[in-house]
């Protein structure tokens, strides 16, 4: 396994490297970095060009300069990186430039990737599952839709229609009758197509979660929680049981006696945990509480399904770990909510509250305050990430109900039903993880598509990151800022494509064995 | 769709077999794709959309042939000419000339109730110059674009890929390495790169294009040459003296074309969406010429105040892309030889129909032949 990933790993990097090579040539040819200063009446404008030629050894032909790149490249294996300066931007060292604008594209598409690979794939398994329902067929057609939509289109859309209409609505938030009616019907239909079943099911399941859908609506209306959301206690006690109820389904049912007593307290632990959490998210500062509590909540979640697993430790404790780690969530989204007034208060008054420029409030970023700034970026993300989602989503989707309905076909599904397994057992267990292996190898393929749909999203939403590197590189013949763009997503690439390799390895053991 | 591929019990299958055999006895291979494809509602429809929008584009505001496509005043200094060999169309306006402004702020002419197109039933933009020539300009060269990419990918995709899977050895190590460095570097920042130093041209700008989309139908062209490869009327044909170009060409190729066709769509359709893309960016079709990225990216600025600027174009894009998405389905239906029939016969409308008789007792959906699986 190690072998294969290793030999991936080192075709991959001689392959950047040609890549490298012919883009450098490439953006070199593709203009004149001076033209500027050589039209310039200012008498200085001679002495600069000479200047600048002699810094980018403009007298070199294109060549020979990507081989002094590449040992400026080079260098940061002895720890003195050298991606040299940005003619675009006042001569700042490349590096520096990275340094400002990797994280918010990092997040940016690390998010979009994993939601549009979560809900992507959840989608596509239930419509595998009711093959041929009004369900199936809708999504089918929206997943031809969403393939068909350009990105940038889909995300002026977002900034001017989304986020003004709801920043107008949180200005006045009442909800009108009809859109709770609407939104009842549909989360109705798509509960009660997934669950299916006989008619009495389907009835049963469309009234229990479009009036369940309906009435939090209402009670969050008539409570007006949307001037100032907050979790609370309350929230998260319902959104951990909430969490704890989907693992348990998916993963043993609610027929297995441990595992529910195991997801029980550890639900039950995590909110009577949430009491001194406060504190210690309080007290310390830093994101790395997240990763503590995380741990604490994992380790608890094993313990508790050691101690009360039976016969079946290892299932229960899995699960029990899983409901855990997500119990994370609504603690940190609980921490980012007590800030909310504290938020408002500071974003400027032009904007709303969902923000539609860069990617984070300038102002916000100089208060030393972790949880103040994830929402800050939350607020900020959240457009671009749905934008730059919803074209992954399409394909995950296709892919992974396809994906199922080929592995449910096989026979040794078949075999699985014969011999008695539950159908949760057949699909989650048996069907399920091979359903998975051609997924793996998607994650790389669409990686790309995620990079060129960042470059756009990030250009919409005037965010000052990796996507502007490029923009304004190429567009000002600034070789050494696209380059520095190109190093770091032809890193990511290589990181996503070693990612899917080892999802691929663990998940089909022939390649294990090999 | 291949992924249509229904869940069968094993009776079912040799009934379904059997009709099908029934349904193609003595029909030629094309008349049974084209049946197939004329099955298919949404392609069909798709097909006859498509050429409305392509022979709307062209014969309305005309084209222009050959030329830079640079404004220059005519001679007589009033009007502003476009270089090239122009052909007019039956719209009066052009898509370079200012006009009149003619309602407030330039809406949009157009109204439902009397029904009438008016003057400008786009609106105009800022400057006076009518959109919907605009964007039926924009359409035609984004079509031009797609186009071109499609028939230059095609052939460079199919004949790289035909050689690496026939001869495989080295010639398959290198062509396969070039299609690793093309693949790697995102689609869209090579097309930028390219788009940057052409400078704006809509033909160079395909041609360009075109030499850089071929690897995904070179590797699926590759996987089936390998695997026909091995058949028996491979060996029949060399036994009988035939040339490797022969054989490539004249006995292999015509077997992959099913891959070929289906695959050439669904790149046009990607296509369409990277040049608006690149040309949103900056990187592709450039002022003066009009695509209908650009067209968006020029007024995007205006949403606010001219929403009609930005509607139109982009509703252009996706009627465009989403034709051709469901022409490649048709097409994937029609060519894949697993295809049953039973469940495509259900349209979208009449599925949704069942679901709602779900729920008059005595209808119940999940009863026909294909639902094995989610039957609990």
């Amino acid at each position: 396994m190690l072998t294969f990933v290793a030999r991936r790993l080192v075709a991959t990097l001689l392959v950047l490297l040609v890549a490298s090579f012919i883009v450098y040539v490439l953006t070199a040819n593709s203009g004149d970095p001076l033209r500027e200063l050589r039209g310039s009446r200012d008498p200085s404008a001679q002495d600069q060009i000479a200047y600048l030629s002699g810094l980018l050894n403009l007298d070199q032909p294109p060549v020979l300069r990507y081989f002094s790149w590449l040992g400026g490249v080079g260098a940061c294996f002895i720890g003195q990186c050298d991606l040299g300066i940005s003619v675009a931007r006042g001569q700042q060292p490349v590096i520096e430039a990275i340094g400002g604008a990797l994280g918010s594209t990092l997040q940016l598409v690390l998010a979009a990737t994993i939601l549009a690979i979560v809900i992507g794939v959840a989608i596509g398994m239930t419509t595998a599952l009711r093959q041929y329902s009004g369900y199936d067929y809708v999504v089918t057609f929206l997943t031809f839709v969403f393939y068909s939509l350009p990105i940038f289109w889909v995300a002026v859309l977002l900034k001017e229609f989304g986020a003004i209409q709801f920043n107008s609505f949180l200005g006045d938030p009442v909800i009108p009758w009809w859109s709770i009616l609407i939104i009842g019907l549909v989360m109705g239909f798509i509960g009660s197509s997934i669950v299916g079943g006989e008619l009495r099911t389907r009835v049963i399941s469309f009234v229990s979660v479009g009036g369940g859908i309906a009435a939090l609506l209402i009670l969050l209306d008539v409570t007006r929680w949307f001037e100032s959301p907050s979790i609370g206690f309350v929230g998260i006690a319902l959104m951990s049981v909430a969490t704890g109820a989907v693992v348990l389904f998916t993963s043993t049912g609610f027929h297995n006696r441990r595992a529910l007593l195991a997801v029980g307290i550890i639900v039950v632990l995590t909110v009577i945990l949430s009491w001194p959490f406060q504190f210690l998210f309080y007290y310390v500062n830093s994101p790395w509480t997240v990763l503590l509590v995380l741990a604490i909540l994992v380790g608890l979640g094993l313990l508790v399904g050691f101690f009360v697993g039976g016969d079946g430790k290892a299932v229960v404790a899995r699960t029990a770990a899983i409901v855990g780690g997500l119990g994370v969530l609504p603690l940190v989204l609980d921490q980012m909510f007590i800030r909310w007034d504290e938020y408002v208060a500071r974003i400027p008054l032009s904007n709303g509250v969902i923000a539609t420029i860069g990617a984070s409030t300038p102002a916000i970023r100089r208060v030393d305050d972790t949880w103040l700034n994830m929402l800050d970026s939350l607020t900020h993300m959240l457009l671009p990430t749905i934008a730059l989602m919803i074209i992954s989503l399409a394909a995950y989707t296709r892919y992974a109900r396809a994906s199922l309905l080929d592995v449910m076909n096989q026979d040794y599904v078949r075999t699985a039903r014969a011999k008695g397994l539950g159908e949760r057992t057949v699909v989650m267990r048996h069907a399920f993880r091979n359903a998975m292996i051609p997924i793996a190898t998607i994650i790389a393929l669409d990686f790309g598509a995620v990079i060129g749909g960042a470059v756009i999203t990030e250009r919409v939403f005037a965010w000052q990151a990796m996507g502007s590197l490029f923009n304004e590189g190429l567009h000002r013949i600034d070789v050494n800022l696209v380059m520095g763009f190109f190093l770091v997503t032809g890193i990511l690439a290589v990181i996503f494509n070693v990612i899917a390799d080892l999802l691929y390895s663990a998940l089909d053991p022939r390649i294990r064995v090999s | 769709m291949t992924d249509k591929k229904p869940v069968v019990d094993e009776q079912s299958v040799g009934q379904e077999l059997s009709i099908e055999q029934r349904a193609t006895v003595g029909l030629s291979q094309g008349a049974i794709v084209r049946r197939r494809f004329l099955q298919h509602r949404g392609a069909v429809v798709s097909v006859f959309v498509l050429l409305f929008l392509v022979l709307l584009a062209f014969t309305s505001v005309g084209t222009v042939i050959g030329g830079t496509g640079k404004l220059t005043p005519d001679p007589s200094g009033t009007r502003l000419i476009v270089d090239g060999f122009r052909i007019p169309g039956w719209w009066g306006y052009t898509w370079w000339e200012r006009y009149d402004i003619m309602l407030p702020g330039g809406a949009p002419t157009f109204t439902w109730w009397p029904f009438s197109f008016g003057e400008h039933p786009f609106g105009q933009d800022n400057t006076g110059k009518d959109v919907f020539a605009r964007v039926m300009r924009g359409m035609q060269q984004s079509l031009n674009v797609v186009f071109i990419v499609g028939i230059i990918s095609t052939v460079i995709g199919v004949v790289l890929g035909a050689l690496a899977g026939y001869y495989r050895g080295w010639v398959d190590q290198v062509i396969m390495r070039i299609t690793d460095v093309i693949i790697i570097v995102p689609l869209l920042i090579l097309g930028a790169v390219l788009g940057q130093t052409i400078g704006g041209d809509a033909f160079l700008l395909a041609v360009m294009i075109g030499l850089i989309a071929w690897t995904g139908m070179a590797r699926l062209v590759r996987a089936e040459f390998l695997s026909l490869r091995e058949r028996e009327f491979v060996d029949a044909a060399r036994v009988a003296g035939a040339s490797d170009f022969r054989i490539i060409f004249r006995h292999i190729l015509p077997n992959t074309v099913g891959v070929i066709v289906v695959s050439a769509t669904l790149l046009m359709s990607a296509v369409i969406l990277l040049e608006t893309s690149l040309s949103f960016l900056g990187f592709g079709i450039t002022d003066p010429d009009i695509s209908l990225g650009q067209i968006i990216s020029q007024y995007n600025e205006a949403f606010k105040t001219r929403p009609w600027l930005f509607w139109w174009p982009g509703l252009f894009i996706v009627v465009i892309a989403l034709c051709i998405n469901f022409i490649g389905d048709g097409l994937r239906d029609a060519f894949d030889p697993r295809q049953k029939r039973v469940p495509r016969q259900r349209s979208l409308g009449s599925e949704i129909g069942t679901f709602f008789k779900a729920y008059v007792p005595g209808a119940r959906p999940g009863a026909r032949p294909g639902d094995g699986t989610s039957n609990k």
